[in-house]
């Protein structure tokens, strides 16, 4: 079997199966391989770099199932030119790709532990690849919990994923929003993400921790578990930079001595510790 | 490197049939010539492009060409080009994309760099070579744009028969000898009538070419006249930099008023990351035309002083001057150690004379390290009982 | 000698404290002044200081990566700065910066702490000072929070 060298600067495309509008200012791609058979295995924590023709490329985390490699989700926010000109993209058309990049969450160093991810915003995307890899293998953990944060209930990822996994046994889900403006309904929590770990039923002493969102809402989530009798090593944030290359060449994605490409984005906490209290880094 | 015995001279009215052999094996031979009243690399076509008879006079923003005495070839030190532009290219397409209905097909670019044979490497940049080939070739994957310029390329490496007013070689410990990395080393020599160069070879390939030209084994007295100049030099430089320790007391320092002060005279101009010849950074730019049915990807040189370099939606993540200036530093100096297993400077002071305003890492190092321990005080002032 | 006590005594959060108790945090007490833009702590630093600004403007912040500092409340003459030197971790949350020049006591936090533990009862007072101002800033923050000005979506 000869092995291609990909230059890994080169896109190759992959067509839109579904564009989906999540929120309003989200949207989730199903991608699948312009060539039928190809298939991108990844990990949890993963992601590509997406490629909008003329537009330009964004790092996008993959937000879908880990044992499904032949189709690709992503789950975007339109926030600059390229992402709104993803956003406009429809079933059948064609996006480039690179990838998968990057350092994966320790769901195998998880395995016979507690598992508590924390999400906030966006943030539930690149940890979805995780509930799915949990899931197909529920026996091999201990207590799983989700804590998830959103701006209100309109900005709520995977709604109906969320209430079947609430209807679990085996997972437990709390949700919560920030505040609920005029025409929205919400029967769930109201508050801060970080308000639900005083409630969640895990052993600090034997659990492992998933965290993404904002920078600074990760950084307030780890005061509350370390509060809560977490050690630093148990603790995994995902981080995020300018990337333009996501191969280690670029030099935009320095956060301290890391490459968040290469050496992230997933990264234990205790390694980087001394960087995310340094500012404008 | 294999150890190659011996030592050559090579007359000065030979050089050029170092440049002819170059030339007849395909290489295209670049190196030093006068432009626009700097020293500059360029194509060569013989040697009577080089700057005979040029020195050089720098010091913090100053950078002045003037007239020597004698007419050596290589009686300068290094100016605002290194050879990071031919090996990791300052605009680079990347490939094409042709709109086909709903999808595109992407057209992988036909690279084919021209043999390069460097003529006049110092030690310094020879580092900074070796410094790139870590980042660009040996991490976890190659660059094939570097990749195919570094593999052909002839290195005709020479020492310095003088230092610069911003060098500091020395204190980097990457020269002012050539040591490694070279094809052939040479070290110029003027003595009264004669004008001659020790030649030492460093790969099979100097060896093919020395064998194409006049040359005998250089005497022992010419050996030793070489070595005193190359010795000479090492006692010239125009700056040092204490590097003991130097990635813990940068580390420790993230905070310390230093960055203020500096903060306060830079530019941001980013003058120093062109020059640099191990800064390496690039982004990434996708065009399109007007039909919106062609589009490219090109690669260019970044610098990490721009707002843009930081972007992220939001703003950008260093936002002010202080902390770009910081990162460039930091970078250089402690960080690039933890990412590559050396220093990110060679020494050759570049930065300093390029610099408008004139900074200087060697004095910004040494503010930090004097006073460090003032850089921790405490913030109130005590208004007394008022 | 003159002390800082009558001083002290003037400043809101000494009201109808007895007189017996504020001479006794007298001692815990120094006058300080920030000039403008002057940091006056920074998040995850050692909170040992309970500030009570006499005169200025003191601006809390929270720095956010891709934004720098973003102001979450000033505050000015008569208010009390900081309580994270009262419960453990003793670590400060947020930022304090001084928008003007700032004329404050400072009281060391050890002593405080110290002085409550000798004697519970003066804790006690301290504490449900304390706690008045927690509440006030919870309910006025909770009010912010609503967003009550914005345009319906």
């Amino acid at each position: 079997m000869t092995t291609k060298t990909i230059d890994p600067m080169l896109p190759l495309p992959w067509r839109i199966r579904r564009a989906r509008r999540d929120t309003r200012d989200t949207f989730t791609l199903d991608l699948e391989p312009a060539k039928a058979g190809d298939s991108l295995p990844f990990l949890p924590g993963q992601f590509n770099m997406l490629y909008v023709f003329g537009a330009g490329e964004v790092p996008i985390s993959m937000s879908g199932d880990p044992a499904n490699p032949g189709s690709m989700t992503h789950t975007v926010r339109a926030v600059g030119a390229v992402t709104k000109a993803m956003s406009k993209l429809k079933r059948g058309d064609t996006i480039g790709l690179r990838g998968p990049f990057g350092a994966r969450w320790p769901v195998e160093e998880a395995t016979g532990k507690d598992v508590v991810i924390i999400a906030g915003g966006i943030g539930l995307a690149p940890l979805r690849p995780v509930i799915y890899y949990i899931l197909a293998r529920r026996e091999r953990y201990g207590r799983v919990t989700l804590l998830y944060g959103a701006r209100t209930p309109g900005d709520v990822l995977y709604q109906s994923e969320l209430e079947q996994w609430r209807g679990r046994f085996d997972l437990q889900v709390e949700a919560t929003v920030d505040n609920i403006p005029t025409g929205q309904n919400w029967r769930g929590n109201v508050g801060v993400v970080t308000l639900l770990i005083a409630g969640a039923g895990f052993d600090p002493a034997q659990t492992l921790a998933m965290i993404c969102g904002p920078e600074v809402m990760m950084r307030f989530t780890v005061i509350e578990l370390l509060k809560r009798g977490m050690s630093e090593e148990s603790i995994f944030i995902s981080m995020e930079r300018n990337m333009k290359c996501a191969i280690g060449f670029c030099g935009h994605c320095q956060f301290g001595p890391t490459f968040i490409c290469k050496d992230g984005p997933v990264f234990r906490f205790d390694r980087i510790d001394p960087w995310l209290s340094k500012r404008e880094i | 490197m294999t150890q190659f015995q011996g030592k050559f001279r090579l007359e000065r009215a030979h050089l050029q049939r170092l440049f002819d052999a170059l030339i007849r094996r395909g290489y295209q031979i670049v190196g030093p010539t006068v432009r626009d009243r700097a020293i500059v690399y360029e194509q060569l076509n013989s040697v009577a492009d080089l700057p005979m008879g040029w020195a050089d006079e720098q010091d913090g923003g100053s950078y002045r060409l003037k007239k020597r005495d004698d007419e050596a070839l290589f009686g300068f030190t290094v100016g605002p080009h290194s050879w990071k532009q031919f090996l990791h290219p300052p605009k680079q397409r990347l490939w094409r994309a042709e709109r086909q209905g709903k999808s595109f097909d992407i057209i992988q670019e036909d690279d084919k760099p021209p043999k390069y044979a460097f003529i006049g490497v110092r030690s310094c940049d020879l580092h900074a070579i070796a410094v790139q080939d870590r980042v660009l070739l040996h991490d976890r994957s190659a660059d094939p744009i570097y990749r195919a310029r570094r593999e052909d390329c002839f290195i005709v490496a020479v020492n310095c028969g003088q230092a610069g007013g911003t060098c500091f070689c020395v204190s980097m410990m990457t020269g002012p000898k050539a040591t490694f990395g070279f094809d052939l080393a040479m070290t110029e020599v003027l003595e009264g009538e004669r004008h001659y160069f020790v030649v030492e070879v460093g790969t099979e390939k100097g060896v093919e070419a020395i064998n194409e030209i006049t040359h005998c084994e250089a005497g022992d007295g010419e050996q030793a006249r070489a070595e005193q100049i190359v010795a000479r030099t090492a006692t010239q430089m125009g700056r040092a930099m204490e590097t003991a320790d130097i990635k813990e007391l940068l580390y420790r320092n993230y905070e310390h008023p230093r960055w203020d002060d500096v903060a306060s005279r830079c530019l941001t101009c980013a003058n120093c990351t062109m020059v640099c010849p191990t800064c390496f950074c690039t982004t990434v730019e996708d065009v399109s035309d007007l039909t919106g049915e062609h589009a490219e990807r090109w690669r260019r040189w970044d610098s990490c002083f721009t707002m843009d370099f930081s972007y992220v939606h939001g703003g950008s993540v260093r936002a002010t001057p202080r902390s770009r200036y910081r990162q460039w530093m930091t970078h250089k100096l402690a960080t690039w150690i933890d990412q590559f297993g050396t220093s990110g400077c060679i020494g050759c002071g570049r930065c300093i004379t390029w610099c408008p305003v004139g900074i200087d890492l060697t004095e910004e190092t040494r503010a930090i390290r004097e006073t460090e321990a003032a850089g921790s005080q405490s913030r109130e002032g005590i208004s007394g009982n008022a | 000698m003159e002390t800082l006590e009558p001083l002290l005594t003037a400043h809101p959060f000494f009201r109808d404290l007895a007189q017996g108790d504020t001479r006794l945090l007298t001692g815990c007490a120094k006058n300080v002044r920030f000039e403008a833009g002057q940091v006056i702590f920074r998040e995850g630093e050692d909170a040992d200081q309970f500030y009570l600004i006499r005169d200025g403007k003191v601006a809390l912040e929270v720095f956010i990566t891709e934004r720098g500092s973003a102001p979450i409340l000033t505050l000015g003459a008569g208010d009390a700065l900081g309580w994270s030197w009262l419960i453990p971790p003793y670590k400060w949350r947020f930022d304090a910066r001084a928008l003007e020049t700032t004329l404050a006591f400072a009281l060391d936090g050890k002593c405080l702490r110290g002085k409550c533990d000798e004697d519970p009862r003066l804790g006690y007072e301290l504490l449900k000072r304390i706690a008045a101002i927690i509440g006030d800033r919870l309910h006025a923050t909770r009010l912010q929070m609503l967003d009550v000005y914005g345009a319906r979506d």
